[in-house]
């Protein structure tokens, strides 16, 4: 799958609000994966086109962020806080109560390509504990019941 | 849920107000009248000079005179200028920059306005972290409001100065909340620390003069502008002026945030503000500032929240973020989870930073599997010296200091895991 229309066009807005035109690189990632759903050596490919840099530029950087991935994810990203604060209030006992529900561990995907789980560090919502972030959304508060609500309502 | 301050004080008094959020209700709060003082009646020498004398101190854990700072960026240049406001905030236990920015977005944009008036800057780059997507959707709108009514722009509120904002999304690596691993993010690059000097006055963001403030930082500037040094010396202690937002987590009654005066007392935090620990237990230790601040015992928690008088007891007030432990806690497992996230975290580019924190990883996993041995204890240490002070950037610091805190002050702990060969502490967090 290449770059959309659409996705080149954000990523020429992106690059007018930098000096060098990579510094729009991870904004360019951002929108590319919202799209595809991972980078791959293709769209690395092309991305390094667009940018003038090497295939490898574009890499290097997907890797060495969390954010970004280089292969398939399961529809709907699930990552429970697991730092110190969570963990204080019961994160990792969670985690493992979502692990059995879902018949999956941490770092893996559901069967049915539903539901990537996995651990992730601080949040930012540590009086909120425990806590997990479906794509960009916040869920806190939580227990086993109220975390498999929000993960059994997922498409 | 996030929510406003259980205390408030100038910074979050507004934040349970929706309209504060937004342009119309943050002008009629008095909103962007500093920013137009500083723009017309100051120069910015004048704001420099007002900043030092107010003596506020950086609020992203290092706590460095804002104004000095400033101070440093060149005067004659025919280079743009730029600052970079980090909303980075990883640090564990942190979590006040999140409601500085979704509760009260235009304050911050008025400090940032008044801070590239006082550095000649004429773009600033916020880098929001990447999992902070509803903090940056609510800054976005702020910005997008703030241009189309000429507050950022080509034409700042009718004075002719330039400047414009930049939201930039992270993707997720704690170390680019260092300030050079920042700027190499910004350059679309991996977020390695860069070697100082040049500092980032000199050779910042592209190349460009740049200074990187935090959110926070800015979030004072506008009421020091509007109130005055005095004003705002009226808070805190003599050296550590102002309020901050403190956030309280971990086995508290009331975990949340408070903004409360910089020399607060921590027992005062902990026991009248939230609460104590729940169900009549007792506190074990408390970490102050964030997970890279050593841990503090239960006997040592009288001590007033200010970088002065915390060192004296070996510890910092970092990010105000303050993590509770009740006297179930194994402090070998808050060990265990504290060093992985620095191995996770570490960028690699430092042999000492790389190599130790696994191997510090690994030994406290050893020692609270019941595979430890005394030498182990010694071991850490001397990995912890030889991570201290050695590499590029502050990371193996903060990687070292919360593992010698966890030592020094509960020593015991990890020597019961040898003798009995197990983890002595049954009711501890699970691992």
């Amino acid at each position: 799958m290449s770059l959309s229309e659409q996705v080149r066009d954000g990523i020429a807005r992106e690059m007018a609000k930098y000096p060098k035109k990579r510094g729009a690189l991870l904004p360019a990632l951002h929108l590319a994966q919202a799209e595809l759903g991972h980078i791959s050596v293709e769209t690395a490919k092309e991305l390094a086109e667009v940018f003038e840099i090497r295939p490898i530029d574009v890499m290097e950087v997907v890797s060495f962020y969390n954010m970004f991935y280089d292969r398939p994810q399961g529809r709907h990203h699930v990552y429970v806080c697991t730092n110190l604060p969570c963990s204080l209030r019961g994160a990792r006992t969670l985690m493992r109560g979502i692990e059995a529900r879902l018949g999956i561990e941490a770092g893996e995907t559901t069967a049915d390509g539903r539901i990537t789980l996995g651990h992730e560090e601080c949040l930012g919502a540590c009086a909120y504990a425990p806590m997990l972030r479906v794509g960009g959304t916040y869920h806190e508060d939580l227990d086993l019941e109220k975390a498999m609500q929000i993960l059994d309502g997922l498409e | 849920m996030l929510t406003v301050p259980y205390v408030t004080s100038y910074l979050s008094e507004h934040f349970g107000d929706d309209a504060f959020r937004t342009l119309e209700g943050y002008r009629a709060r008095g909103g962007y009248q500093a920013a137009k003082k500083a723009l017309t009646e100051m120069s910015p020498e004048d704001v420099v000079e007002l900043v030092k004398t107010a003596g506020l101190q950086g609020r992203g854990g290092a706590g460095f005179s804002t104004g000095l700072k400033w101070s440093f960026m060149p005067k004659e240049t025919d280079k743009p200028k730029y600052l970079a406001c980090n909303a980075d905030e990883s640090e564990p236990g942190s979590f006040k920059d999140r409601i500085l920015l979704e509760r009260g977005p235009h304050q911050m944009l008025e400090g940032i306005l008044i801070a590239a008036w006082a550095t000649g800057a004429e773009k600033t780059f916020v880098y929001v972290r990447g999992e902070y997507a509803y903090p940056a959707r609510c800054l976005q709108q702020a910005i997008d409001e703030a241009e189309a009514a000429g507050i950022l722009g080509a034409n700042v509120m009718g004075t002719g100065f330039r400047h414009d904002v930049v939201l930039m999304r992270g993707a997720g690596a704690y170390i680019c909340g260092e300030e050079t691993g920042l700027l190499e993010s910004l350059e679309g690059k991996k977020g390695q620390p860069r070697k100082k000097p040049p500092f980032p006055a000199q050779y910042g963001a592209f190349g460009m003069p740049t200074t990187v403030n935090n959110v926070e930082t800015f979030c004072h500037v506008p009421h020091i502008l509007t109130r005055g040094a005095d004003w705002f010396r009226g808070f805190g202690t003599e050296k550590s002026p102002g309020t901050t937002i403190f956030g309280v987590s971990g086995h508290v009654v009331r975990p949340g945030l408070y903004e409360l005066p910089l020399g607060t007392r921590l027992d005062e935090i902990v026991f009248e503000h939230a609460g104590g620990v729940p169900d009549g237990r007792k506190v074990k230790g408390v970490i102050p500032g964030g997970m890279s601040m050593p841990v503090l015992p239960a006997s040592m928690l009288d001590v007033p929240m200010a970088n002065e008088s915390l060192r004296e007891r070996k510890t910092m007030l970092g990010t105000g973020g303050i993590m509770v432990m009740d006297e179930t806690t194994c402090m070998v497992r808050a060990a265990c989870v504290i060093t992985y996230f620095f191995r996770d975290e570490s960028c690699g580019q430092c042999t000492q930073c790389r190599e130790g924190t696994g191997w510090m990883n690994r030994i406290v996993e050893r020692i609270e599997r019941g595979a430890g041995t005394h030498e182990d204890l010694e071991v850490l240490l001397d990995v912890c010296g030889k991570m201290e002070g050695q590499t590029i950037c502050a990371f193996a610091d903060a990687a070292a200091w919360p593992v010698q805190g966890l030592l020094r002050h509960f020593r015991e702990d990890f020597e019961e895991h040898v003798r009995r060969q197990k983890c002595p502490f049954p009711d501890s967090f699970e691992l």
